[in-house]
């Protein structure tokens, strides 16, 4: 075992290049930069292209350019420039185009700050350009995992020739953790579908254009159809303890490691309490939120935005157990102590487990 | 017939690719493609060649918007008198 | 008459167009544009340079918003449809990643000239190895007729219905000229489609812009003044003569930049390395295994479980300090993290990192309440020494902790680091002191892995040597203050 101190925004390079991505266009912004220029370094090295456009309009339209010929390719970017690149992305999930974005979040609305925020949740999830498409998303919340979500956004990426959002707080890319990387490097084969300028891609076209209605939403159903399979898939999450939990703290990206030491303490003082923690927000990992629900009392959602998190929560509930909240915005982090403050509010409030014997049937 | 009386050129319209747009009629030197009196399903009066006097050049096809609706040809063998004329298969020296 | 044995076809429909247009939903013979159209005389123009350079294999072709978005109708070559103006962006990726293939960005003036200028530019600029062909009609056709930043001075458009006013719309922009200001682009020509000589004009200039690319030889543009009858309403013939009349006298034909006698051929991309390099490459490899064997340094004499803040003013070496322990702890086989001051602490020139060394996987980051607080300056200890867990310990930068600061119930070391670090050859390694002094704290810190961390993180020889004599009289000073104190 090789394990390195690194930071998340310099592994993410590095995992993207062992994983076969030979193209970086990119557009500086804080707290994302150190990718591109991690990119600007290594990506020639290793016989790729790193070009840094004029804008993030330009640069998400090069990945475009990349992903059409038939390479692995990514950009970076913050808030701001995930906002310009909309368009471009929803571009590549009409045309089918595979490419890694990866959002390493700071505080809005506007220019809002460069502090930490979880605020792109809704336009990162949800598809934030027009249209009826889906990103994938994965949500990092260790150094490891900006190294290992990576190389799993490039398989998904190809496998549902979609685009696939890396999205991170800003803490997970600024700080360093020991982080080990695969000790060989892939070479994926160009698509078949690319063009590629050959004599064997030549019939080949990319395009989202459909004119006939019926093709169109023949289009639209058969990526209907790819989501769905996702949802089925590729959902993941991480579980601490759940399966004897009577609450169930809820977040992502560093939130998760602060819910970690909370449930951490709360078990030493013998609270039954977990930790559901999303590494997918799109597919969402809704069975994981049933499965927990069958047992536990209450959830509780800590993020970093306005509420984002919390309605894919309850949506996945469906009402079966309450969802309370607890956020931070503008670039503060939920402390230690409130969220375990407001895990002993909630623990007072739940009956003790004999009294509720007959409520688990419900469910 | 005497091949001294021989067009150097001849042109084909395909009445089905031809929009009527008058381009080439504009175009033609010696002013032998004209517009037909029929108009074509599409709703088009199209050009036609009026069958003599074209002298290949190729203008014609190069202001033609349509692809394949206009072809120029060129005589191959004069018997006696006029030089062939040296010119690619498809583009043509205009 | 025999035509079929005496003549031969000398012209006909060019190879690089489909013979029949299966993507087309329904007249799959003919083109959709409009009779008299300029597009379908730019198509053929381009399309028999394909078939005379011999690169339809090799062509892609990237088709704009706005007419022409169905370009890839027509010609049988890799087709890629790009987003409204990004096409020359789209182009430039295309051509970096195929550097054999022959990228031609089609763009109508509306696409270039207004929502893509800034792309246009910049392609431009870098001197990408493309082939753009730009159709000015001078008006937004496939929208209907709208003001475009081409428009001539006094034209009628739907959003300029009392004729373009340079005073609300500014004056029609001229690409080229625009263009040939820079210093990257090889080859850049205007020119029209108002009559037979024109056009014959145009033909050379496409099939030029193409070959340039095919020799390497760098970007390439051709504006062409096209004709668009149905919004223009006149007849194909009319039409054309307005070009030739009337368009020109704004746009002049000409050729505003030939750099191809000087051009050299662009270099060719570095082969790409070997798979089995890229580890190495990226600085990811396993050490080999007799090296790293030299270099197993013992694991820590006692369990370690260690929560660090360190704070100071920026360029006091706050994030080496924690760095260096944590890359330490690393070597020693803990499980570390290293956060640093982020967001809203990161004010005024100051900066503080987070450093964790856990014998289990670190669950937070965050190091709210420090095991020991490292203050390099005044406004750090003030801002932090309430933080410090009861019995932990501070590390302070000064003579001694001002009586106001909240430190009851935990051990302090103030000295001047500083002014040591100054007699010692320099007041930057005040760092290096402090960190002796934690690691006298830490305790059970092999010092091998503390060496390591040191070769790794400090590369000078002077600042190496420096840094040693640093760390070990700081840990000297420690001892001299707490003799036989250990946490």
């Amino acid at each position: 075992m090789h394990r390195q101190l690194m930071k998340g925004n310099e592994a993410i390079i590095r995992s993207a290049i062992l994983a076969g991505c030979r193209a970086f266009y990119g557009y500086p912004i804080t707290p994302a930069s150190e990718i591109a220029e991690a990119a600007a370094i290594y990506m020639p090295e290793a016989g790729g292209v790193f070009l840094q456009a004029e804008s993030e309009v330009a640069a998400i339209n090069m990945i475009y350019g990349a992903a059409a010929a038939g390479e692995r390719a990514m950009t970076a970017s913050s808030g701001p420039g995930i906002s310009l690149m909309q368009e471009g992305v929803s571009y590549m999930a009409g045309a089918e185009l595979p490419c890694v974005i990866v959002d390493i979040t700071r505080a809005g609305p506007g220019l809002g700050n460069i502090a930490s925020e979880q605020g792109d949740y809704h336009q990162v999830v949800k598809g934030g350009g027009h249209g009826n498409y889906r990103t994938l998303v994965l949500a990092p919340h260790s150094v490891q995992e900006m190294a290992d979500l990576t190389a799993l956004a490039f398989e998904l990426a190809d496998r549902y020739r979609n685009p696939v959002v890396v999205m991170a707080d800003g803490f997970i890319g600024q700080m360093m953790e020991p982080v080990e990387f695969p000790t060989t490097a892939t070479s994926p084969r160009i698509p078949k579908w690319a063009v590629a300028g050959t004599e064997e891609s030549r019939g080949n076209l990319i395009s989202s254009i459909h004119l006939e209605p019926d093709k169109q939403e023949a289009h639209e159903r058969q990526l209907e159809a790819k989501y769905t399979i996702a949802q089925r898939r590729e959902a993941r999450a991480e579980e601490w303890w759940t399966d004897t939990a009577d609450i169930v703290l809820v977040g992502y990206g560093i939130a998760a490691r602060i819910l970690k030491a909370v449930a951490a303490e709360a078990r030493a003082e013998g609270l039954r309490v977990g930790v559901l923690r999303p590494i997918t927000l799109f597919p969402f990992p809704a069975e994981h939120f049933r499965r927990a629900a069958a047992h536990a009392q209450v959830f509780l959602v800590v993020e970093m935005s306005n509420g984002q998190l919390l309605e894919d929560v309850r949506l996945a509930l469906n009402g079966a157990r309450p969802a309370e909240f607890l956020n931070r915005m503008g670039g503060n982090v939920p402390s230690h102590a409130e969220v375990l403050e407001s895990v002993h509010s909630l623990a007072q409030q739940i009956p003790p487990a004999e009294e509720r014997q007959g409520l688990v049937a419900h469910v | 017939m005497d091949a001294l009386k021989r067009d150097r050129g001849h042109l084909r319209v395909n009445a089905e690719e031809c929009k009527g747009c008058g381009l080439c009629i504009e175009a033609c030197p010696p002013k032998v493609i004209r517009l037909t009196e029929r108009i074509n399903h599409y709703g088009y009066r199209t050009a036609e060649y009026t069958g003599a006097g074209c002298t290949g050049c190729g203008i014609c096809f190069q202001v033609c918007p349509e692809p394949g609706a206009i072809t120029v040809l060129r005589l191959v063998t004069p018997r006696s008198g006029v030089p062939r004329r040296n010119h690619t298969a498809t583009t043509g020296a205009i | 008459m025999s035509e079929e044995t005496e003549y031969e076809i000398a012209l006909s429909r060019p190879k690089a167009f489909y013979s029949a247009f299966e993507r087309k939903e329904e007249l799959q013979h003919q083109t959709h544009y409009c009779p008299g159209c300029g597009h379908g005389i730019v198509h053929k123009m381009l399309a028999q340079a394909i078939d005379s350079l011999e690169i339809q294999n090799r062509t892609v072709l990237i088709s704009p918003v706005g007419c022409s978005v169905f370009a890839y109708y027509y010609f049988d070559v890799g087709n890629i449809q790009a987003a409204h103006g990004r096409a020359s962006a789209v182009a430039t990726a295309v051509k970096r990643t195929r550097p054999d293939s022959i990228v031609i960005s089609y763009q109508g003036d509306g696409d270039l000239a207004a929502i893509g200028s800034a792309e246009i530019l910049h392609a431009a600029n870098r001197g990408e190895n493309i082939t753009v062909i730009f159709v000015n009609n001078t008006i937004y056709s496939m929208t209907g007729g709208q003001v475009a930043p081409t428009t001539l001075l006094g034209q009628v458009s739907t959003t300029t219905p009392k004729g373009r006013q340079a005073g609300n719309e500014g004056y029609p922009l001229h690409v080229s000229e625009l263009l040939a200001t820079l210093q990257a682009p090889v080859y850049i020509e205007r020119v029209g489609l108002g009559d037979n000589r024109q056009i014959a004009q145009a033909a050379r200039a496409v099939r030029r812009a193409v070959e340039n690319q095919a020799r390497g030889l760098g970007f390439s543009f051709v504006e062409i003044l096209s004709p668009c009858p149905t919004i223009w309403k006149m007849s194909p013939v009319e039409a054309q003569h307005w070009v030739r009349d009337v368009m020109e006298k704004t746009f002049p034909l000409g050729v505003l930049r030939d750099l191809i006698a000087q051009a050299e051929p662009r270099p060719v991309p570095r082969p790409a390395p070997s798979l089995d390099e890229i580890p190495r490459i990226l600085g990811v490899a396993p050490p080999a295994p007799a090296a790293s064997a030299e270099r197993s340094s013992p694991k820590p004499a006692s369990p370690l479980d260690l929560q660090v803040r360190v704070a100071g003013f920026g360029g006091q070496g706050v994030l080496l300090l924690g760095e260096m322990l944590a890359e330490a702890g690393l070597d020693a086989g803990l499980e570390v993290s290293w956060l640093p001051s982020y967001g809203p602490e990161m004010r005024s020139g100051t900066s503080n990192c987070h450093v964790r060394l856990a014998q289990e996987p670190v669950d937070s980051p965050l190091v709210a309440h420090p095991d020991v607080l490292v203050a390099m300056n005044e406004p750090s200890l003030i801002k932090f020494a309430a933080t410090v867990r009861r019995g932990g310990w501070i590390v302070y930068n000064g003579e001694a902790v001002p009586a106001e600061c909240p430190a009851e119930g935990v051990h302090i070391l103030a000295r001047p680091f500083t002014h040591i670090a100054d007699e010692l050859g320099d007041a930057r390694a005040a760092n290096m002191l402090m960190l002796g002094a934690l690691l006298e704290i830490a305790g059970s810190l092999p010092q091998a892995s503390v060496d390591a961390a040191l070769m790794r993180l400090v590369k000078s020889p002077r600042w190496l040597e420096l840094d040693e004599r640093a760390m070990t009289r700081g840990r000297e000073l420690f001892q001299e203050a707490f003799e036989g104190v250990r946490r």
